[in-house]
């Protein structure tokens, strides 16, 4: 046995609400969950579309009230949002007015901890570490998707967070380049050695990525089952052929059909 | 529990020894603007040709020759200078005040909801009215000297400039704030990172209508009970049918408004550097 890891991550019956502006009404988006991250972790969360995994991640990194329960982050509860924590946001969340460069500075500039010229060298270091040297002075508009979003993962790396948070990260990329920035991710993480939560609603990403995959429920969630990814660390792309790997996605898949039946999303013949 | 993966070097995507593609044609480049000076030489010397060949009466319809020799005897014999001196400091200072309050309020307005709602009926009353209206009542209140045709353009420039302000700094992108608020944003953070960079463009293009309704404003207020001006030339020149000379003076008003709203763009250029062109 190992030894007693650390959680980096822990969520005591966490509840969400969701308030709908307009009629008032409130509705539950996840009830009473129980999650522990560990250090060095990559954890996915799966379920059916809708059914609040981004939510999580929000109030992960206190951008949302919980509506009951606790969040632990290195067993401190957290009150909005804190540099020990840090998102990758969807698609283009980058600020289209700033270079590359200024964009990873961004979080540290709002710190106002460290000198400009400090700042700057940490930036570049962590766009060298995603691999865009010589594009620090693009503007986002210059890039293509997969790098705008390494710009977005070293925007968020350069916080040195203990946990990093990624919202689908990758889903408004076309299929190659997503799975390239699959095994870019696994290699740029390693680097910088965090621990991360993972939003995607493809499975295949989900089983290539992570050391567990967490599967919700239909809304409003709860945790349905936690699968333990038991692949080899070193993770090739060669390996999302292996039968493995189909298995874990295909059981995966089914749980998430069952979630979807119930909410009349996939009706059965 | 760690992934590990085999290739640890970081590889980079290379950006610099660019190759150039051959440079493009002196027509290629300029295609547009040749194009367009094209259409108005032709249109101009049609116009020369119908007063020339007596198609058209002179009178009437004055011609690019005698505009061009009237204007130049206009500057020659000084007679000009009263009238753009007077024209020129209603504009600078008007405009100059509509600038200097519609920005601030504007984004005071843009940034306070609670501000913003209690100004708003008054602001887009005022917005929706053709300011021009309100002349008579403006000229009771600041006689018919210079400051009620600075007050005029100020009133037709600062609408347009607080409107768009406002809109500028209200729509900010949502996910732009998520981001902000993300890496711990304080308010007033947000508002000098997110809200006012991506107001400049809502909050030039305010500048660029602004421009139009001060020139308006000079013409218009000019006409009544003026001494000097361009506005003033052009309505004593009109009711004496002088064409020549009225076409001197909307070929004024209408290049100042041209280089206006070029040097605009050249400051919104500036400012824009990030922004995909579009078109060609």
């Amino acid at each position: 046995m190992e030894a007693p890891r650390q959680a980096k991550l822990e969520l005591r019956s966490v509840s969400l609400e969701h308030v709908n502006e307009r009629t008032r009404q409130i509705l539950p988006v996840l009830q009473d969950v129980d999650l522990k991250v560990y250090e060095g972790e990559l954890v996915c969360l799966v379920g059916p579309s809708g059914c609040g995994k981004t939510t999580l991640l929000n109030a992960v990194d206190g951008l949302m009230p919980l509506a009951g329960g606790t969040i632990l982050v290195n067993k401190r509860a957290i009150n909005g949002p804190g540099p020990d924590r840090a998102m990758v946001f969807q698609a283009d969340s980058l600020f289209p007015w700033r270079t590359v460069v200024q964009n990873v500075m961004y979080g540290l500039e709002l710190q106002g901890k460290l000198p400009q010229q400090k700042i700057r060298e940490r930036a570049c270091a962590l766009i060298q570490l995603v691999g865009l040297a010589g594009f620090a002075d693009h503007y986002p508009h210059e890039l293509s998707g997969g790098m705008r979003q390494r710009v977005n993962i070293a925007r968020a790396l350069v916080m040195e967070p203990q946990l990093l948070l990624l919202d689908e990260p990758f889903a408004a990329l076309d299929a190659q380049t997503r799975e390239f920035m699959q095994v870019e991710l696994l290699k740029i993480l390693q680097r910088a050695r965090t621990t991360a939560l993972f939003v995607t609603h493809q499975i295949g990403e989900a089983v290539f990525l992570s050391t567990r995959v967490v599967v919700l429920s239909a809304r409003p969630a709860r945790i349905k089952e936690i699968i333990d990814v038991n692949l080899p660390p070193t993770r090739t792309l060669a390996m999302k052929h292996q039968p493995e790997f189909l298995k874990m996605e295909r059981r995966i898949w089914r749980l998430i059909e069952e979630e979807a039946e119930k909410t009349g999303m996939l009706t059965v013949a | 529990m760690d992934v590990v993966t085999t290739e640890t070097e970081p590889r980079t995507l290379d950006a610099s020894e660019p190759r150039l593609a051959p440079p493009k044609s002196f027509w290629e480049r300029n295609e547009h603007a040749l194009l367009g000076a094209l259409a108005m030489t032709i249109f101009l010397l049609f116009w020369e040709a119908a007063v020339a060949f007596e198609w058209v009466n002179a009178l009437f319809t004055s011609s690019p020759s005698r505009i061009v020799t009237t204007g130049h005897g206009m500057f020659a014999d000084g007679s000009i200078w009263p009238h753009l001196k007077v024209s020129g400091y209603e504009f600078a200072v008007g405009f100059g005040m509509a600038i200097v309050t519609g920005v601030p309020l504007g984004i005071l307005m843009g940034w306070y909801g609670r501000l913003n709602a209690i100004l708003d009926p008054f602001v887009s009353a005022l917005y929706a009215t053709p300011r021009i209206a309100l002349l008579p009542l403006i000229m009771i209140w600041f006689g018919i000297g210079l400051e009620s045709k600075i007050a005029i353009v100020f009133l037709g420039a600062v609408f347009p400039i607080l409107v768009n302000t406002i809109t500028g700094v209200r729509t900010i992108n949502a996910d732009f704030v998520k981001v902000a608020r993300s890496f711990g944003a304080s308010d007033r953070q947000l508002f000098m990172t997110v809200a006012l960079p991506s107001s400049v463009p809502l909050l030039l293009s305010g500048l660029r209508l602004g421009l139009g309704h001060a020139l308006i404003g000079i013409v218009v207020g000019e006409m009544y009970g003026a001494t000097h001006g361009i506005g003033h030339l052009i309505a004593v020149s009109g009711a004496r049918f002088q064409t020549d000379a009225v076409m001197v003076g909307i070929i004024i008003i209408a290049s100042t408004g041209v280089a206006m709203t070029e040097l605009l763009r050249l400051i919104e250029k500036r400012f824009e550097c990030w922004r995909p062109t579009v078109g060609g």
